[in-house]
């Protein structure tokens, strides 16, 4: 009896799928075909799930910061004689999902699907999310068939970081759609090519593409071949859904609709938690700051009112009433533990009496209140709850005589004037602009913001910061190709920024999601990105 | 009535050109990047207009809106920048979601709504009419997103019964009317109804009771035939204004509820909007609104001509 039983129950066993179902925030499926839209989301489920780059992050650790790993490459070098070329040796017997082999053809042709406009792969769709990821990569050669070079316009040891943003998709997969593309000249049939891999996407990543329904739904099953057999994924299927409200997600979740939402609304973590399912959370290296104004006449050149300002802001408090424990306080860009942090001798934390002394000293106090303007936003990608933060800060900055307005403006208004910089009349007259950061790599975390040469119009430098000691950390990193040098001196450029006081420095977010109890094996590391290949689903 | 019919459609090309008009310059007047979807934070000014000519944006307004318009004409809205995939196909599958839902919705709120006007209507100010019209404020009143989310911690949560969010189990992109398929679609149903149930209730209850005032009805009772004929005399009186009514939230409904739909992440025209102002994808934003706007134009139309075929004092008039 036992045994007819087990004869009928085995196969059923051995055949049921494992299935994990995520919630996503994003309101659709980021972009599948090589380059994800939707910030950081986008690279975490379309991109590192299906593709990889040369070069990877390791996502293993849940206590150390996430370094860059070798990925399609297996090893790379700067020339010796020449610091704008780069060798990188090439990772044997990987092929794409549809059988064709990786190389250096591949690589070559990925490069120029977003920075040669003459190639027949050139997209303009998928420029916008990479370029500006891998600022001074020009050109990509083929030495041998696993060996190739790569160009950089100026000698830059960041680039094998910034390489993690480049997804390697499959050449061949595209020239067949490209063939069988209709389009009345090359760049509609390019086009027509790009929009069919979309749908039918090919990469050398841990996940295959299996269902897509636009703005629905996108099923990826294991790759079963992928070539580091340890991140060979344990379930059989995932389906991403798309599902912007916290509310849904979260009902979602507790309906047992999914297994994994990213995301809950921090309202809703105490009674996700007494329902029995669980929230990861880790620092993520991302912060959310007021970005000053350095122009003329701005406040804040003050080193005193910088400093007070940071020391005025009960941090501890903020994350532990409004945002309900889902924030890492920030007291810099990095934190202690991450090889970028250094060694700042001014101390960020909550400090009252010391921060009304330096506004006394800078002429302020009870009856000569310091006004401060803010642009923000009422919501936007990372920016946690900018209006409740925002009010939470004006409070606190009260007690350290300042009088804060804030600004509030739509999110892409803000984001769109985030670039156009303080002298600009979009400003409207504020001397600072809360717009979160993300903290991957140095040219993200500090460079476009401290460099002088990154003021508008060319990047991020909203407050025009001009201190020479800055602009020769960031050459002095940028030019370190040893990776031990180019950290120390990446971590001596943090923590002059932090001894500058140059941003107030609030939070950083620590990417909350919740999970069902049957989801097991999850690593959340500190980073914006997981790796769901360890992940398995208890029957 | 064939040159009411052709009267009304020669009316209605002016305001589609109007509204084509409307659709693409409030996008374009609105602060902001239109390439924010895929231009990053830090992106330099050169790679900006790079991708500015790229996708035609640096020419001049007035050129933009001619070709945008000559393409719309042969029905090509063009692609989604966020996306790139042909922004009529995205649309068309969004409506035909929203259309699913605003079907459900309308049964539901125009069979309540019309149970409720008609008992109120005949028993006023009884405690029938009260309790029906309370149903009704209540209906136009309650915040209907709220009311989702209600619904959704009730049956979904609580209860276990229905789905929370979706449109479908397998996300195969085609609807179909069998019980699978169906509970997803009775919570986000239940709540689009409550507004037109509402509206319905109160103008229906407006109707009867005026037409039950009316001297014709004294007649007919007068000559006593039975109170079912009576009804089916007020049933036609009250027609064409009810279809009206119908008609205009049936435009409303298609026009999809950004909210409701975000609330069940139900993939309809109002998701799709929301989708396309958050990520400012400005071709998906204009060819949505255009396709909603002409679906309301369509709808007025429609329901003018079947009130003129059932009332001809309108056709005259």
């Amino acid at each position: 009896m036992l045994t007819m039983a087990s004869a009928v129950a085995l196969p059923q066993f051995a055949s049921a799928e494992s299935v994990l179902r995520i919630g996503m925030t994003a309101a659709d499926i980021p972009r599948t075909l090589g380059q994800p839209d939707q910030g950081f989301e986008g690279n975490r489920f379309t991109g590192l799930t299906m593709y990889d780059g040369l070069t990877m992050w390791d996502l293993s650790s849940a206590t150390k910061a996430s370094v860059v790993i070798p990925g399609l490459a297996t090893e790379w070098k700067v020339d010796d004689s020449d610091k704008t070329k780069w060798v990188f040796k090439l990772r044997p017997g990987v092929t794409f999902h549809d059988g064709s082999k990786f190389n250096a053809d591949a690589v070559v042709w990925n490069v120029d699907k977003v920075l040669n406009k003459d190639a027949p792969q050139y997209d303009p769709s998928q420029v916008g999310v990479t370029a500006s990821r891998m600022p001074t990569l020009v050109s990509a050669k083929k030495i041998d068939d696993m060996t190739v070079e790569l160009t950089t316009k100026e000698p830059d040891s960041f680039l094998p970081i910034n390489l993690t943003n480049l997804f390697i998709a499959s050449p061949t997969k595209w020239q067949a759609l490209y063939d069988k593309a209709d389009g009345a000249d090359a760049k509609a049939k390019s086009q027509a090519a790009w929009t069919a891999f979309s749908k039918d996407a090919s990469g050398t990543g841990p996940w295959k593409m299996s269902k897509f329904m636009p703005r629905e739904r996108l099923e990826l099953v294991k790759n079963d071949k992928y070539w580091d057999k340890a991140r060979v994924p344990h379930v059989d299927r995932m389906v991403l859904l798309p599902m912007p409200e916290a509310s849904a997600r979260t009902a979602a979740l507790l309906s047992g609709q999914v297994d994994w939402v990213e995301a809950p609304a921090p309202d809703a973590v105490k009674e996700i938690e007494a329902r029995g399912f669980k929230i990861e959370k880790n620092e993520q290296p991302h912060v959310w700051p007021w970005q000053f104004s350095r122009i003329e006449g701005s406040p804040w050149n003050d080193i005193r009112v910088r400093k007070a300002a940071n020391l005025c802001i009960d941090r501890d408090g903020l994350r532990d009433g409004l945002l309900a424990g889902l924030m890492v306080p920030a007291t810099g860009t990095f934190e202690p533990g991450h090889p970028w942090r250094g060694h700042p001798t001014f101390q960020i934390k909550y400090d009252l009496p010391a921060a009304q002394k330096l506004m006394k000293e800078a002429g302020y106090g009870p009856d000569k209140k310091l006004s401060v303007k803010v642009q923000t936003s009422a919501s936007g990608s990372g920016q946690m709850l900018p209006l409740p933060m925002n009010e939470y800060l004006q409070q606190a900055l009260a007690e350290c005589y300042f009088d804060v307005k804030l600004d509030v403006i739509e999110w892409n208004t803000l984001f769109t004037n985030w670039r156009r910089g303080a002298k600009d009349p979009s400003a409207n007259g504020a001397n600072a602009t809360n717009v979160t950061y993300a903290a991957m790599d140095p040219f993200f975390a500090l460079v476009r913001f401290l460099q002088s040469s990154m003021a508008p119009p060319v990047s991020n430098n909203w407050g025009y910061i001009n201190n020479p000691k800055f602009d020769e950390l960031v050459k002095k990193a940028r030019t370190s190709f040893n990776d031990k040098e180019r950290d120390a001196a990446l971590a001596e450029l943090n923590a002059a920024s932090i001894d500058d006081a140059a941003f107030l420095y609030v939070a950083h977010d620590v990417g909350p999601r919740a999970l069902s109890p049957k989801v097991k094996g999850f690593v959340q590391p500190k980073s914006w990105f997981v790796d769901f290949s360890p992940v398995s689903m208890a029957p | 009535m064939f040159i009411y019919i052709a009267r009304r459609i020669v009316y209605v090309i002016p305001i589609v050109l109007s509204v084509a008009l409307v659709c693409f310059m409030l996008v374009h007047i609105t602060p902001g990047d239109p390439l924010v979807a895929i231009l990053p934070a830090d992106a330099s000014q050169e790679l900006a207009a790079q991708l500015r000519a790229a996708y035609g944006f640096d020419r001049p307004l007035p050129v933009q809106f001619w070709l945008w318009l000559w393409k719309a004409m042969h029905g090509d809205l063009g692609n989604s920048i966020a996306t790139g995939r042909p922004v009529l196909t995205e649309v068309m599958r969004a409506v035909g979601n929203t259309v699913t839902l605003a079907i459900a919705a309308s049964i539901i709120g125009f069979s309540l709504g019309l149970m409720f006007g008609l008992l109120s209507g005949y028993f006023r100010d009884s405690w029938i009419d009260k309790v029906s019209t309370s149903i009704a404020i209540a209906g136009v009143s309650v915040p209907h997103y709220w009311l989702g989310m209600v619904l959704v911690i009730i049956f979904s949560v609580e209860l276990n019964w229905l789905p929370a969010v979706g449109a479908g189990p397998g996300g195969s992109g085609q609807w179909g009317w069998d019980w699978q398929h169906i509970k997803y679609l009775v919570l986000p149903a239940i709540t689009t109804s409550v507004i037109p149930m509402g509206i319905v209730t109160r103008t229906v209850r407006a109707l009867t009771g005026d037409i039950l005032s009316q001297d014709f009805v004294e007649a007919l009772r007068a000559k006593g035939l039975r109170e079912t004929y009576v009804f089916r005399h007020v049933i036609k009186n009250a027609a064409p204004t009810a279809m009206a009514v119908m008609g205009l939230q049936l435009g409303y409904m298609l026009g999809g509820s950004i909210l409701i739909e975000t609330v069940f992440s139900w993939p309809g025209s109002g998701l799709l909007l929301n989708s396309a102002i958050f990520q400012r994808d400005l071709p998906l934003l204009q060819g949505t609104i255009l396709v909603l706007a002409l679906f309301f134009v369509f709808l007025n139309l429609v329901v003018d001509i079947a009130q003129a075929s059932i009332d001809p004092r309108i056709k005259r008039a």
